[in-house]
């Protein structure tokens, strides 16, 4: 069945704090639930299904289920890592559009930074050097088969996400300088948001002059570690037109996972090339066709992959495509992340997918911040990348439209 | 110089481990469709057969991305080695750099932390064919 036209994004909302000491995760949780569901019109007593991820602690959904005093007949736990949210639009669209449900509620929100902070001045008051708190605030899993083969070699986000781009220079050409230029769109938009954890516009120099992480990766390559999160409500069309926002529809859903593959490892390309397809398909549009994209940014190496996978430009050209501004709204071709992004804004509970679905709304509605605001958007594209790109990791692509 | 965590071993998967203690690189290959792969597993997931047997691995590859992480004393080194035998295995590079992407590697074993040891990749020398 396609999910075309079969849903629509009636309310979005995120949390303005990125440190969030005095609030718990499910707070968290529950400002943004509350926040979106305003945003929409509707009320709690109109949710009738609930989908999360593994930021939720506990069960599945049962603990946010409980907090909120909801009382979903539909549930949805699908993990798998940052890009949950969007792909938890596209599983929305499909229970809706199978009559399971008619509203239903997204969450996704989190406190590392805070957690790290509280971390790191216990082990100081014990004593101890804080040091720097590893980002998985979870202890591996010793059922995971694969981890007896990963975890002796310290495998950390940033040299995996590393590993890829330095492939991708050796393949393709792609310089240092290249990816920077993500990082400067990125910032060049992030100077306009107040939430903004990074609002200083940078240069390229910058970004290469930054301290290397993972080689070839530097500091600025990096997205920012904040607290905070967001809300969506997908609801039934025939809601959508009874509610006073503007309508935004689903068109076009796309879900793949890749992964290191028995062995038959290729860094040249994402799971973005299989779910993005078929989410251009559903839509009945191309590439060409979206005025705006929010693109997974974990680190620059993410949001090149993404341009190539999706088909933005040839495998091997996204170098050249970001170069110049491209991505910068106003003179680029393809705006992106006019929030700022994961780069300069806000990686709430080390998951990028809430946001990034959330500026596309606020491009469709016409509510993004006025010297960012691309005009007449009426195409935008959501992609998310969750997990680690040089191993498994799960891609979600999204197709809206805003239908005057 | 950075300490290995113990691999966290499965029954699965020991006769890989207790070679590695013994100096020798293993892999599986599916006696049904004549794959190797890894890591290793009694399913080959290829073609679905359990009919996975270990072999004996060259110790030979090329190195397909690679990354350093951390400074001094405290840097490592994160690598995608392409075995000869065909699968592309995640581990450390070791040994004198720079390193570069087709470089050729052979496995050595460093000990764990408490645990079995663990195959790493060092340049290989003009004399083993580099």
């Amino acid at each position: 069945m396609s999910l075309n036209g079969r849903a629509a994004i009636v309310g979005a909302w995120e949390h303005p704090t990125r440190l969030a000491e005095h609030l718990s995760v499910l707070r968290l949780h529950a400002d943004c639930a509350l926040g979106a569901l305003a945003d929409a019109g509707l009320d709690k007593a109109d949710v009738d299904a609930v989908f999360c991820a593994g930021d939720v602690p506990g069960l599945g959904a049962a603990t946010l289920v409980e907090y909120l005093g909801l009382r979903p007949l539909h549930l949805d736990s699908t993990e798998c890592g940052g890009s949950a949210p969007i792909l938890h639009v596209a599983h929305a669209a499909a229970a809706i559009a199978a009559g399971r449900c008619r509203v239903a509620l997204v969450t996704l929100a989190g406190r590392p930074r805070a957690a790290m902070a509280e971390a790191r001045a216990k082990a100081e008051a014990a004593g101890r050097s804080g040091g720097r708190a590893p980002l998985a605030l979870r202890p591996p899993d010793p059922d995971c088969p694969e981890l007896a083969f990963e975890l002796p070699y310290g495998p950390a986000t940033q040299n995996l996400y590393a590993m890829v781009a330095r492939r991708h220079m050796h393949e393709y050409g792609t310089t240092g300088e290249q990816l920077a230029w993500i990082k400067v769109a990125a910032s060049h938009h992030a100077q306009h948001n107040p939430h903004a954890m990074l609002r200083k516009v940078v240069t390229v120099a910058d970004v290469v002059g930054s301290p290397l992480v993972a080689d070839p990766l530097h500091r600025l390559d990096c997205c920012v570690m904040s607290d905070g999160g967001g809300a969506i409500v997908v609801a039934h069309p025939d809601i959508a037109r009874s509610l006073k926002r503007p309508l935004v529809l689903v068109r076009g859903t796309g879900e793949a996972q890749k992964n290191a593959d028995g062995g038959r490892v290729d860094l040249r390309f994402s799971a973005a090339a299989w779910s993005g397809p078929r989410a251009f398909a559903e839509a009945g549009i191309t590439p060409a066709q979206i005025q705006y994209a929010s693109l997974y940014d974990s680190f620059t190496i993410t949001v090149l992959m993404q341009l190539e996978d999706l088909g933005f430009c040839a495998k091997g050209e996204g170098g050249r495509f970001v170069m110049d501004g491209n991505l910068i709204a106003g003179t680029g071709r393809l705006p992106f992340n006019t929030d700022g992004g994961g780069l300069c804004s806000n990686h709430p509970a080390n998951r990028g997918g809430m946001t990034k679905v959330i500026e596309a709304v606020r491009q469709l509605r016409g509510e993004a911040h006025p010297a960012v605001q691309v005009p007449g958007c009426a195409w935008a594209l959501a992609s998310g990348i969750g997990g680690a790109l040089a191993s498994r990791h799960t891609a979600a692509t999204l197709i809206l439209e805003r239908v005057a | 110089m950075r300490t290995i965590p113990a691999p966290m071993v499965q029954p699965e998967t020991m006769p890989y481990w207790q070679a590695a203690d013994a100096g020798r690189l293993l892999v599986k290959r599916c006696a049904a469709c004549g794959e190797h792969h890894h890591y290793p597993r009694d399913i080959c997931p290829f073609c679905g057969s359990a009919a996975t047997e270990w072999r004996e691995a060259a110790g030979t590859g090329r190195v397909y991305s690679f990354s350093t992480m951390g400074e001094g004393e405290a840097a490592y080194t994160l690598a995608y080695v392409t075995l000869d035998e065909g699968p592309t295995m995640l581990s450390n590079l070791v040994g004198e750099g720079p390193f570069a992407c087709g470089q050729r590697v052979r496995v050595r074993f460093l000990p764990s932390d408490g645990g079995h040891a663990v195959p790493v990749f060092a340049p290989c020398t003009d004399a083993e064919g580099a």
